[in-house]
């Protein structure tokens, strides 16, 4: 094979892969004095759905929370659609928010606001819209998570899953690049937790966003990801493909992957170790 | 070993005191930041396409102000019938009952009246500022309107505290107002002193000095009660009970703090 030809099949990989809307080099957080993520290097590319996944306490919520720009690192770089954030002032992140939607566990709804107030209220506060157009579009929003005929119910009138249909209109009423998932399915039953799993892959599908998604649920993180992060007490373990991470060999990813209780497979003194902190670096753990 | 522990003890103690020290200052400094920041998006929020909502502020001083009306004018009349009847009956002692009107116009207008209505606020609407920006917090509100692009304080502190600042003063004047009228009128069958002769004399003592020592105060109960209520719904942690907690200490904390500047203020305005 000719210098040419690597050169060229170089380029043709290049351009295979989509670009980056977000990436994380060497990202290290504490809560006070205990160090949550140790060093998380990860990137989230144009157009997928990147699954966080990892055991309680592994610092899966607080890397999500820092892809929010919600949380103070302690060292490390984060670039979000092309912008270093450390770079930004006030109005470029304000700016970049913009660019970003969010759905909460909880959903978040404000609850003195009706159903469709809360999706509109990023119209409202961003855009100069008549609250006409600002309603239909709202309403549009609203039959995408088949919410459409709720806007003018509160928050508390609506069940667990329409809350989350609701804070998912919400995240997406401005159109955002990326789309963050805090645990959409947790807490509901299987299918209205399968319904969101659609719901998100038609979000991907017909508005072309990058999606992350933070969540325990196996079968979900199977049917929508496109490739999975899995984080084990603030390290990352793995980042492939679904197929990838289910072949992996590793002993904490085969826990994970077959709900092996933590420390199953320990010898009784070392996993009395690691309960009382005595061994190494386990009394940084996060609980 | 007993001195040890005693040792110990002490020095938990002093631990313990510095700790809330730190605590009590850290407390204070995000208020400043919060009234600073409050205030720059009122100025500067049209420029950045963010400004503070004109809706927000008015829905505020609805909750605030106009539904605290009849609480306020009750308890600023009623205080102030009291201290009609208590000055009466002291000044009866010297012959001087008739001086009553003196005394109990400056009190109510410089310190009665501001401060019934600063510690009606901060239980009515200071205690609610904390629990709804608490329930926030914990429901992940507030870490929603960041990540939205909106900035909370823009969105949530300054309404209350602009909506506070013209509140009570209007409050204060009205409870002032109340209360001397109704005092006025128990004068009036006490000491057969007619209602406009009360009236006249009230106008005749006090000076703007005084209306404006009375205002002034309540603006700056009003800024210490919102500052309070928001300070403490956002510092809550450990959900509902959390919001409990911030909400009585935000009430406590607030009352406080007015009865210590009505104290401040009174020291350095009369040395």
């Amino acid at each position: 094979m000719s210098e040419q030809d690597i050169v060229m099949e170089d380029r043709s990989a290049a351009q295979s892969v989509p670009p980056s809307v977000i990436e994380v080099e060497d990202l290290v957080t504490h809560y006070g004095e205990r160090e949550i993520l140790k060093g998380v290097t990860m990137e989230v590319r144009e157009g997928e759905i990147m699954v966080i996944m990892g055991g309680s306490g592994s610092g899966k919520s607080t890397l999500l929370r820092h892809l929010m720009a919600l949380e103070q690192k302690t060292s490390g770089t984060m670039t979000i659609l092309g912008q270093n954030i450390d770079d930004l002032n006030m109005q470029e992140f304000t700016d970049l928010r913009k660019k970003l939607g969010v759905a909460f566990q909880g959903g978040a709804l404000f609850s003195s606001l009706t159903v469709g107030e809360n999706v509109m209220l990023p119209l409202y506060e961003h855009t100069g819209l008549d609250r006409k157009t600002m309603e239909i579009m709202a309403r549009m929003k609203m039959e995408v998570v088949e919410l459409g005929g709720f806007e003018d119910l509160m928050p508390a009138e609506l069940s667990g899953g329409m809350i989350k249909r609701a804070a998912f209109a919400r995240a997406v009423v401005m159109d955002p690049r990326i789309l963050f998932c805090d645990e959409p399915s947790a807490g509901l039953d299987p299918a209205v937790a399968s319904a969101l799993d659609e719901l998100i892959l038609n979000l991907r599908d017909a508005m072309g966003m990058s999606i992350v998604v933070v969540t325990h649920e196996l079968d979900s993180a199977f049917k929508i990801a496109d490739r999975i992060t899995i984080l084990d007490r603030g390290h990352i373990l793995m980042i492939g493909t679904v197929d990838e991470v289910k072949s992996s060999t590793n002993e904490r990813i085969y826990n994970l992957l077959n709900r092996v209780p933590d420390g199953e497979n320990l010898d009784p003194d070392e996993y009395l170790a690691r309960l009382t902190g005595e061994e190494s670096g386990v009394g940084n753990q996060p609980l | 070993m007993a001195t040890e522990n005693e040792h110990n003890s002490a020095g938990r103690f002093f631990e313990n005191v510095g700790r809330s020290a730190v605590h009590g200052i850290e407390e204070v400094g995000n208020g400043g930041v919060m009234v600073l920041e409050s205030l720059y998006w009122t100025i500067f929020g049209y420029r950045l396409k963010q400004p503070v909502r004109m809706n927000a502020v008015i829905e505020q001083m609805m909750e605030i102000g106009i539904t605290a009306i009849p609480i306020i004018a009750m308890l600023g009349g009623a205080i102030s019938v009291t201290l009609a009847i208590q000055g009466i009956h002291t000044l009866r002692i010297f012959g001087a009952e008739s001086h009553v009107t003196a005394g109990l116009a400056f009190v109510v207008v410089r310190e009665f009246a501001p401060m019934i209505t600063g510690i009606l606020v901060a239980g009515r609407s200071g205690s609610a500022l904390a629990a709804r920006i608490g329930t926030m917090k914990i429901n992940q509100e507030i870490d929603a309107l960041k990540v939205m692009g909106i900035n909370p304080i823009r969105y949530l502190v300054a309404p209350p505290l602009i909506a506070m600042v013209i509140m009570v003063p209007c409050l204060t004047i009205m409870s002032a107002g109340v209360g001397l009228f109704l005092a006025g009128v128990y004068i009036n069958v006490e000491l057969g002193i007619s209602l406009s002769a009360y009236l006249d004399q009230v106008i005749d003592i006090l000076k703007v000095d005084d209306v404006a020592q009375g205002l002034s105060k309540s603006c700056i109960y009003a800024v210490e009660i919102a500052v309070i209520g928001v300070v403490n719904g956002a510092g809550v942690r450990g959900g509902a009970e959390g919001v409990g907690k911030a909400t009585t200490r935000s009430v406590v904390q607030a009352i406080s703090a007015i009865i210590v500047t009505a104290m401040i203020v009174v020291i350095m305005s009369t040395v």
